[in-house]
């Protein structure tokens, strides 16, 4: 049965992951990841859900426990935000090179320094190569469903790897959105219990963890690769099956928004999606061939349907909500190497946009877009990152 | 349910591994195991232990082990122990077995976690008093004045100035229902306390004392002498300490002057060349004096 409620992203979250029945929660508070976990630990102190809450001194513990669980064979979950992810990166690195499936929630927010509680990607995005599986949602109807889905994928024994489900903090887990939700009985359908192939068992003992030499290591790292590569197949299936319950369909790996015939397609991920939709409507309106490709699975990374969606453009305009120092971003970094070199490939262009909470209207969307434009007009050659936004008079 | 295993005379960690000739960690896991039987998920954090023990495609571990990284052996243990709740394995314990690296110092946070939580988790830490995995650097369980590769004696220094941190202390303080000290060298009275450690729930911690012949400077034929020797000096005090209070103390019988303990190994041979280092010797000695009085060995 489906339910419709008006509900803070936070909550929708903690619902979605009580709906999959983890057996292991653990968790450290940072905001603003803080509302996900407070409403979980609230459910298990009623009796609405059933799972071992282990209260950690850091998030490397958290990350930790979480870790164990699952190769103890449990479904597990945790949450972190930006200084927390960070402390969590060694451990993040192991699970992922032991093929330990939980899930986790990545509520972005900006690293130090300076300090600050605002939103950005250079979090989530610093784990890109740990070997998660990383989707980023645009609401958080889509982050609900993501996690329903997240479970799944993760468990999927051609997968078997941990996936970060990534959602702006504040802009999503601290605001109400009406949420519709599925049925327990359709996600228990959806989701059966974890029953993995193997797991710490004194009946069958087996040795995890092993130190590897240079006769073998490459091969662990290649297999991940390959389970994500060939894993683009499974995520999608998975979704669409999902889709087939929710009745809503956010799409692939990635969703084309109005890029038929389009010359100038923008490429983002998060929430700033939502506006740029908005924006492109009303470019669209007055005749101008505007697109979109939102990035909901950024690893493994779809290069496949992103170059079939920005076939006929004549430039794409990357935003990065994240920036790598002394480079540019790192989606636009990822586009590059996928995409110029081939033959007819548009240019490509990085924006950083949205740094530490940095706004992205309507009006700045725009101007990238016409900046974009200008460029591939003039055949304007950008070594450098286009900063959208910036005050240079404010650069310490 | 199944019903636990517990015979005495399974070998759980077997022939084949590659630690060094005359290994204290490597005698010592196998009389842990021996007291624990079959039904334990075992722990490792990154040392010694894990790397010898671990070559991809070989194990000598006959039980459920996992490595994951250095600093979360506890945490590990802890997310195992949670998921044994929930799935319904009651029979099934969780054994941590790490070094004193990984325990004194970079797990110390985890670990105080742990203790704080009450996680059904018998952490045993195999002490060696270094990092003998990277070639013997100084650890916060290194002793008085040995030589370590990144303390070392020289014409300026005496090695490690400091004392060791006293971890059952600091853990007793958690209020855990069960601390206690072992040897090799006295491997009934070893097994005898991992015994009483698994009738307790909620977290308990023994410290083993494990000499190293390849960092400690001896002749890997005598281990257990070595180990010995530390335990008559007094200074490595052989105790139980049950829900915060001492409540056993092995008594030593014919005690022997800490230089006995202290010339047997090279990592003190710095002690016997100077005055600085006799004086150095007389405070070694007043440490196992204090213990003395302490535990009344």
């Amino acid at each position: 049965m489906h339910t419709t409620e008006v509900l803070e992203g936070s909550q929708a979250v903690a619902l979605a992951v009580k709906a999959c029945r983890p057996q292991v929660v653990s968790a450290y508070p940072i905001s603003p990841q803080t509302h996900i976990v407070e409403a979980l630990a609230g459910m298990i102190a009623n009796g609405e859900m059933d799972s071992q809450y282990v209260r950690v001194e850091s998030e490397f513990s958290a990350a930790s426990v979480v870790s164990g669980a699952s190769a103890a064979g449990s479904r597990s979950y945790t949450a972190s935000s930006s200084q927390g992810l960070l402390l969590m990166t060694e451990v993040l690195y192991a699970s992922a090179g032991m093929r330990l499936p939980f899930v986790m929630t990545g509520v972005n927010r900006a690293i130090s320094a300076p300090i600050t509680i605002q939103v950005d990607h250079q979090d989530t995005v610093s784990l890109r190569d740990a070997g998660l599986i990383q989707f980023y949602v645009e609401s958080s109807q889509e982050a609900y469903d993501t996690h329903i889905a997240a479970f799944k994928i993760a468990e999927d024994p051609s997968i078997m790897l941990p996936v970060l489900v990534c959602m702006d903090g504040w802009i999503l887990t601290h605001s109400y959105e009406r949420i519709s939700m599925i049925g327990q009985e359709e996600v228990d359908g959806f989701l059966p219990p974890f029953r993995p192939a193997n797991f710490l068992d004194v009946n069958d003992p087996k040795t995890w963890g092993s130190y590897a030499e240079e006769d073998v290591l490459m091969e662990f790292r290649y297999a991940i690769h390959l389970a994500m590569q060939r894993g683009k197949r499974r995520i999608k299936e998975i979704f669409s099956e999902l889709a087939g319950i929710t009745g809503r369909d956010h799409g692939g790996l990635i969703e084309a928004y109005r890029t038929e015939d389009a010359e100038v397609i923008l490429v983002a991920m998060g929430s700033v999606v939502g506006t740029i939709k908005e924006s492109i409507d009303k470019l669209r309106s007055q005749g101008r061939r505007v697109g979109l490709i939102k990035i909901r699975c950024y690893r493994p990374f779809p290069f496949e349907d992103i170059l079939g969606s920005i076939a006929g453009a004549k430039v794409v305009a990357v935003l990065d909500a994240n920036f790598s120092m002394g480079s540019e971003g790192a989606l636009g970094m990822d586009l590059k190497a996928k995409v110029c070199g081939r033959p007819g490939a548009p240019l490509v262009i990085d924006f950083v946009a949205g740094l530490g909470g940095r706004e992205v209207n309507e009006e700045r969307i725009l101007e990238i877009v016409e900046k974009a434009e200008e460029m591939e007009r003039f055949g304007l050659p950008l070594d450098e990152s286009y900063w959208v936004g910036l005050d240079p008079d404010r650069v310490p | 349910m199944k019903t636990g295993k517990q015979s005495s005379e399974e070998e759980l960690f077997v022939s084949g591994h590659r630690a060094c000739h005359g290994c204290g960690m490597a005698v010592t896991v196998r009389h842990v195991l021996k007291a624990t039987g079959s039904d334990v998920i075992v722990v490792t954090p990154t040392g010694c232990l894990e790397t010898f023990t671990s070559p991809y495609g070989y194990s000598p571990w006959r039980v459920p082990w996992i490595h994951h990284v250095f600093e979360n052996g506890p945490s590990i243990a802890s997310g195992v122990a949670a998921a044994l709740k929930a799935q319904g394995r009651d029979h099934v314990r969780v054994l941590v077995i790490g070094g004193d690296g990984a325990t004194f110092d970079i797990g110390f946070g985890a670990l105080s976690g742990m203790l704080e939580r009450g996680d059904d988790v018998l952490y045993i830490c195999v002490d060696n008093g270094a990092y003998m995995n990277t070639g013997g650097q100084r650890s916060g369980a290194s002793p008085m004045f040995s030589s370590t590769t990144t303390d070392p004696a020289g014409t300026r220094s005496l090695g490690k100035i400091e004392r060791k941190k006293d971890l059952p202390g600091i853990i007793a303080a958690h209020g855990v229902p069960y601390v206690a000290t072992a040897s090799p060298a006295y491997s009934k009275d070893l097994e005898k306390k991992v015994k009483k450690a698994m009738q307790y729930h909620g977290p308990r911690y023994i410290q083993i004392d494990t000499p190293c012949p390849t960092v400690w400077g001896f002749p890997s034929d005598r281990t257990l002498e070595v180990g010995r020797f530390g335990v008559t000096s007094g200074l490595v005090p052989l105790f139980e300490m049950e829900d915060g209070k001492i409540t056993s103390v092995r008594k030593v019988k014919n005690k022997i002057p800490v230089e006995e303990y202290l010339k047997a190994q090279k990592r003190f041979k710095h002690l016997f060349d100077s005055e600085k280092g006799r004086d150095a010797v007389r405070k070694i000695q007043a440490l196992a004096d204090e213990n003395v009085e302490k535990f009344g060995l």
